[in-house]
């Protein structure tokens, strides 16, 4: 219509005055599309993006020592490391071990040498206590107040934490370490940990994802083929459980699983057994809790994909002279492929993260690597440790939807 | 009623397909199909019509083995279908949207028969690839459904069901989702096709001229009862009731009463002292209610009406150019809405709504159809 009247114009603009128009009206859509999104984004880089991204600089951040002696650090850096350090260095450190006193320096850097040897500490107090005002030979003074500053294997392991980055957090992750020679190298058997942690939380996860698809598939497949009337009905059943509180489910499970609980009581009324099960605290409970509270994130996706795929698909693979199952297998399903992808991608990376439910109903052997970070954060403070966890679960993460992308990608149909 | 000279050849053999006394009800109260017997010769294309929940569906369905009569049997020859599961009847099926497999090429869309088969591979590729010169699609053979346009996939759901050979091919409306040019295309198409390869069809549509234009027979089906089964020019000349005559084609309709019959011919009293002279429809006698039915094309106007034996003053409404024809709409005994479709040659431009126009019409153009 408008073009309509432009043209009919006599003065009828060129196409540049066109083109002109177009870019300022497109402008303003742009502008209102940026409008529109602009507190959302806000919202995520504060909250989401910058979280991130300091977590992930924590797991190699190094720079307590660098913060409160920065002189000590600097001399250290020109050391060789095969006599004592200089005079001059030595010297710095003593002026400001006495300075880190003041406003919490002194418990920054006592905890994180307390990382290589639980004796720094103790020294670092020792040593203020005896510290005198001025010194001709500090080096003399600070063997006097303790002969382990004659030796240069302390100085070493300051040298080795003072870097303002560092792999150790990210290593110790993985029951790795640096060596003597700073080669990278396993740490004693007994020590180790993270590795069966990751690989349990691998388990956990894969199992409760596969759980997950056996039940939430015949479920979204009924609800995706019964009339509307019912399938509505059902999937307020199915949604049901997000109207109750995470905790409070968790709570239920083990009340339910308990060894005088519901499941186990009528086991034994009917004879089935005759002594109790354990159910809870251990692998099977958090099987039975975390695949209850996580069926709904596989069969929403599954369901929405199925109530696309029209029953004639089926019913032309039949007629076309295929067995109903075959015609099930060979057509229906490949079609589902997109919507099993989702739901288990879903699953499985809500069900990596999981903490309080394994926290609740598992035992010591099933806690998930979510435990240790929230071990790190909230027990230890030790915040490297809790960084370096969660940057490796996340690259994990990142690393499987990668194949898993790659993997049903190739397999995915061609909508258009 | 005249009969059917066409269908000669295939009269005597025994129907391919037979529906003897089938009935069909969902929920145990009202029948979808009522009493339906149909029987489908070898050859024959046979289409299906009517207005949406007529039964033409559920009956086509029951052929195909997904849903099951309530009472009657369906015989293919001499068997018994009923209890034949739908992958063993070896049917071909054509469906509304096509339901080409999406996550298929075109290629193993139309293999997929064959392979449920297990036909040996080279007769597989042999036949994959005779059909895709018939369809003449060779060059899309490796893209999916969705990247080809709904006549091209309309010729692939046609191939597909069409490689194993199937001793009937069974359409569900399979022309619904196209344009009004390419439908038209395509129902020449399979015209041509079920002539070439010899095929059975039975085709299910709700489009009056695509059942005109394809069909050896049509059965016309409402409320569950086939109303006639006929050739087309037979359903369109001589409708055996009011529904058939009104579904089928344009028409006018008026009510009236037979006043005297002599043999096929009768005359018939409508409105206020009007008369004329009419077919005599199957089950009227002398003094029953009736419904005229006349043809729009058959109604001519003042001077080509002087020739005609029943001549009528009707008053003009309104004219609608069509182009090749104009429509007259014209207040006739009472009824206002008696349209008359004239050439526009012959239209005289001096004629004005509100003008009173001679109609007229021949004896044979009228049919006296039972009022019911």
């Amino acid at each position: 219509m408008s073009t309509n009247a432009v043209a009919a114009r006599p003065e009828a603009p060129p196409e540049a005055n066109l083109k002109k128009q177009l870019k300022r009206a497109d402008r303003l859509r742009k502008f209102k599309a940026i409008g529109l999104v602009a507190p959302l984004a806000l919202f995520l880089i504060v909250v989401f993006v910058l979280p991130i991204g300091s977590m992930l600089w924590r797991s190699v951040d190094n720079t307590e020592l660098e913060s409160v002696m920065p002189r000590t650090v600097a001399g250290l850096q020109q050391w060789d490391g095969s006599d004592l350090p200089e005079e001059a260095t030595l010297a710095a450190f003593a002026a400001e071990l006495r300075d880190s006193r003041r406003g919490g320096g002194l418990g920054k850097v006592g905890r994180r040498l307390n990382y290589e040897d639980n004796q720094y500490r103790g020294l670092l107090m020792r040593t203020l206590r005896g510290l005198p005002a001025s010194s001709e030979n500090w080096t003399q003074t600070l063997i006097e107040i303790d002969p382990a500053w004659g030796e240069t294997t302390t100085w070493r392991e300051i040298q080795r934490a003072s870097p303002p980055v560092t792999d150790r957090y990210v290593l110790a992750s993985l029951d790795l370490e640096r060596g003597a020679d700073g080669e990278i190298q396993r740490i004693d058997a007994q020590n180790r940990i993270y590795q069966s942690v990751f690989k349990r939380t691998m388990v956990i996860a894969g199992g409760v994802t596969l759980i997950c698809l056996a039940l939430g598939f015949p479920l979204a497949y009924l609800l995706a083929t019964l009339p509307p009337k019912t399938s509505n009905l059902l999937m307020i059943l199915v949604l049901l459980p997000f109207w109750t509180s995470l905790l409070v489910r968790t709570a239920a499970w083990i009340i339910l699983l308990q060894s005088n609980g519901l499941i186990n009581q009528s086991l034994i009324a009917t004879g089935i057994i005759d002594t109790p099960l354990q159910l809870v605290f251990n692998r099977i409970g958090v099987f039975f809790a975390m695949v209850h509270i996580l069926l709904p994130f596989m069969i929403l996706p599954l369901y929405s994909v199925m109530k696309g795929i029209s029953p004639s698909y089926q019913r032309a693979a039949v007629s076309l002279g295929a067995h109903p199952f075959a015609a099930f297998w060979q057509v229906y399903a490949p079609q589902t492929i997109s919507g099993v992808a989702a739901g288990t991608i879903l699953v499985f990376i809500m069900a990596l993260g999981y903490y309080i439910t394994p926290a609740l109903v598992g035992g010591p052997a099933d806690q998930m690597v979510s435990y240790y970070v929230a071990y790190y954060t909230n027990t230890t403070n030790n915040w490297g440790m809790a960084a370096a966890l969660g940057s490796i679960l996340l690259a994990l993460t990142l690393l499987l939807y990668l194949v898993y992308h790659r993997l049903v990608n190739r397999k995915q149909l061609i909508r258009s | 009623m005249p009969t059917n000279t066409n269908l000669s050849s295939s009269d005597h053999s025994t129907p391919l397909v037979r529906f003897d006394a089938v009935q069909k009800t969902y929920d145990g109260e009202n029948l979808v199909v009522k009493d339906l017997n149909l029987s489908i010769h070898k050859g024959e294309f046979v289409t299906l019509l009517g207005p949406s929940g007529s039964g033409k569906t559920t009956c086509l369905m029951m052929l195909a083995g997904f849903e099951v009569p309530t009472s009657g049997d369906i015989f293919l020859e001499s068997q018994r279908l009923n209890s034949v599961p739908p992958h063993k009847r070896n049917f071909g099926m054509v469906f509304q949207n096509y339901a080409l497999f999406p996550h298929m090429t075109v290629e193993e869309n139309i293999r997929y028969p064959l392979k449920t088969r297990r036909l040996p591979a080279a007769e597989i590729e042999r036949k994959v690839s005779d059909i895709l010169d018939m369809i003449q699609l060779r060059e899309f053979a490796k893209r999916r459904p969705t990247q080809l346009s709904g006549g091209q996939q309309q010729r692939v759901a046609l191939a597909r069901s069409l490689v194993f050979e199937p001793q009937l091919i069974l359409m569900d409306e399979p022309l619904g989702a196209l344009d009004k040019q390419l439908r038209e295309r395509m129902q020449l198409e399979i015209k041509h096709l079920h002539k070439q390869l010899g095929l059975t069809v039975v085709f299910v549509t709700h489009d009056q001229s695509e059942a005109l234009t394809m069909s050896d027979r049509v059965a016309v089906f409402n409320d569950g009862v086939i109303q006639q089964i006929d050739t087309p020019t037979n359903l369109y000349e001589f409708p055996a009731n009011a529904f058939v005559a009104q579904f089928i084609g344009e028409n006018n309709t008026l009510p009236g009463r037979v006043e005297s019959v002599q043999g096929r011919d009768c005359r018939v009293s409508f409105g206020e002292g009007f008369s004329t002279g009419a077919l005599l429809g199957p089950n009227l006698a002398q003094g029953d209610a009736t419904r005229l039915s006349i043809r729009p094309e058959r109604v001519k106007l003042n001077g080509a009406a002087t020739q005609l034996p029943n001549r009528l003053q009707g008053k003009v409404h309104e004219f609608i150019y069509l182009g090749d024809h104009l429509r007259v709409r014209c207040e006739l005994a009472g009824n206002d809405d008696f349209v008359a479709r004239v050439p526009v040659d012959d239209f005289s431009s001096r004629l004005q709504p509100g003008d009173i126009v001679e109609l007229g019409w021949r004896n044979e153009d009228v049919r006296a159809l039972n009022a019911s």
